[in-house]
């Protein structure tokens, strides 16, 4: 039946779908990993056509074989999504639209007026906003200072806890200087004042072993495409086996294919808070990236880029009137490079290095002004460098080389 | 004439953890729209040989799946 399925789309024949492509297909270099990862594998494309081409039904919603083929396949990545951040409980995967939608059920559902809240002046605003409209509704928030280099002093933590305390929610690792926080030292301190921790682990899925149980983290969440090498609009929320469910409220409400002569929300994981068909297509992407990242060596992927972004750090600091700010040491940042350059705009130089040299950054502020004015480098932002793990070393020369001309052009 | 038995679930994950519990030990199952006339639920149930009962509803009582009912067919 399948493959007759797949025989009558290869009658139709290929087809060019996009309208929007780019006009010319002249070589670039991609250097803007930390907002999606590009390009992407190709067993990920290969599993995403493939789903929907030949599972294409509603996960779960119906009896029939498509829709079961989609149910199985969003079970098995959510079991494979669980054994990679090592939760026991696949149920405790809640399969979200981005990061930002995983911190939003959490801290909304979580958090209630009166309670109180910890985080980092270093937050990308996935944290930062939802954390000021709870403020307004009557949550306390302190946000403990990072150094300019947006490390974090966990007895900086300490200071701030209290007995009102509910949840320290930080960043795993900052979009904009790459600095790695001590999430596991954070997550002992939380725990010992009666408080969880959620983890922002945008930057890091894919490149830093997390080990959720270990690292004492209670909430995750992740996005699908950035290192995790799937495709964007899929994510996730893993929530910790210390976590009483029944405590949060789920930020959405509607049809689960579960207990379906209720009216009522159900209580069962992952259905409380996956109301809605869910995103098939970006599921399978996810599960196939997660398999091409572990089958390639998170290990070996942290390797590659910590060479790669030793390389950026070490050729921009030997051009004149270029600030690179962060740790500027591989071993406490994920592969993020910010700089700018004396007497130029950021987004001049950003227009440059796309327009004349094909080289793809993001400039400016990378929607985390608290991390800027951490750094000193608000209003005006910064470049920034993100490779990715098909970046190689030849385009770090290149990227250097442009940069040098851009700054004495 | 085969007699079938089948297992209702709440929840579409408790289907998916028992189809592959139940497949890795062996059993002949299918995965087939909830009969009406055991729930008003949509989505699925699964389908077995009532001849295996016994065996099946030890590994599901082992376990711990959270289902709904078992019912002859």
């Amino acid at each position: 039946m399948l493959a007759s399925c797949h025989a009558r789309s290869q009658q139709r024949g290929h087809v060019r779908g996009c309208t929007s492509l780019p006009d010319d297909a002249e070589e670039m270099i991609y250097l803007d990993n930390a907002a999606t990862s590009w390009p992407k594998p190709p067993e990920v494309l290969k599993a995403m056509a493939d789903v929907l081409e030949l599972a294409g039904g509603n996960p779960g919603r119906s009896g029939h074989r498509l829709s079961v083929a989609a149910a199985r396949e969003v079970y098995n990545a959510r079991e494979d999504i669980a054994h990679f951040f090592n939760v026991a409980d696949p149920l405790r995967v809640i399969l979200t639209a981005n990061a930002t939608h995983a911190i939003n059920i959490a801290l909304k559902g979580l958090l209630k007026p009166g309670d109180h809240v910890v985080t980092s002046s270093i937050e990308h605003n996935a944290v930062m906003r939802p954390l000021r409209s709870l403020e307004k509704q009557g949550v306390r928030l302190s946000i403990v200072p990072c150094a300019a280099d947006g490390s974090l002093d966990v007895r900086d933590v300490v200071k701030v806890m209290n007995s009102r305390t509910r949840l320290v929610a930080i960043t795993h690792a900052s979009n904009v200087l790459g600095t790695i926080l001590p999430v596991a030292e954070v997550a002992s301190v939380a725990h010992e004042a009666g408080a969880l921790l959620l983890a922002d682990a945008a930057q890091t899925a894919g490149t830093i072993p997390i080990d959720m149980p270990a690292m004492g983290i209670d909430f995750l969440a992740f996005t699908g495409h950035k290192e995790l090498q799937g495709p964007p609009g899929i994510g996730g929320l893993a929530i910790g086996e210390n976590v009483d469910v029944s405590q949060i409220e789920p930020l959405m409400r509607g049809g689960t294919g579960s207990r379906s002569e209720s009216e009522e929300q159900p209580d069962d994981l992952p259905d409380k808070f996956e109301s809605g068909t869910l995103n098939l297509v970006g599921i399978a992407g996810l599960h196939a990236g997660i398999q091409w990242v572990r089958n390639r060596g998170i290990d070996t992927i942290r390797a590659h880029l910590k060479e790669l972004t030793l390389a950026l750090i070490n050729g921009l600091s030997e051009l004149p009137g270029i600030k690179v700010y962060g740790p500027l040491d591989t071993n406490s940042t994920v592969a993020v490079v910010s700089f700018s350059v004396q007497h130029k705009r950021v987004s001049e130089v950003g227009l440059k290095l796309d327009e004349e040299y094909g080289i793809l950054c993001r400039v400016g502020l990378h929607c985390a002004p608290a991390a800027h004015k951490t750094m000193g480098s608000f209003p005006e932002g910064t470049v920034r460098l993100a490779p990715g793990v098909f970046t190689t070393m030849d385009d770090i020369s290149t990227t250097i080389g442009a940069i040098e001309q851009v700054i004495h052009s | 004439m085969t007699r079938y038995g089948v297992v209702l679930f709440y929840t579409n994950s408790s289907v998916m953890r028992t189809e592959k519990l139940l497949m890795k030990a062996g059993y002949s199952i299918k995965l087939i729209p909830t009969p009406r006339e055991f729930s008003s639920d949509c989505g699925m149930a699964l389908r077995f040989d009532w001849a295996d009962y016994e065996q099946v509803k030890l590994i599901l009582d082992t376990a711990h799946l959270e289902i709904g009912a078992i019912h002859q067919m």
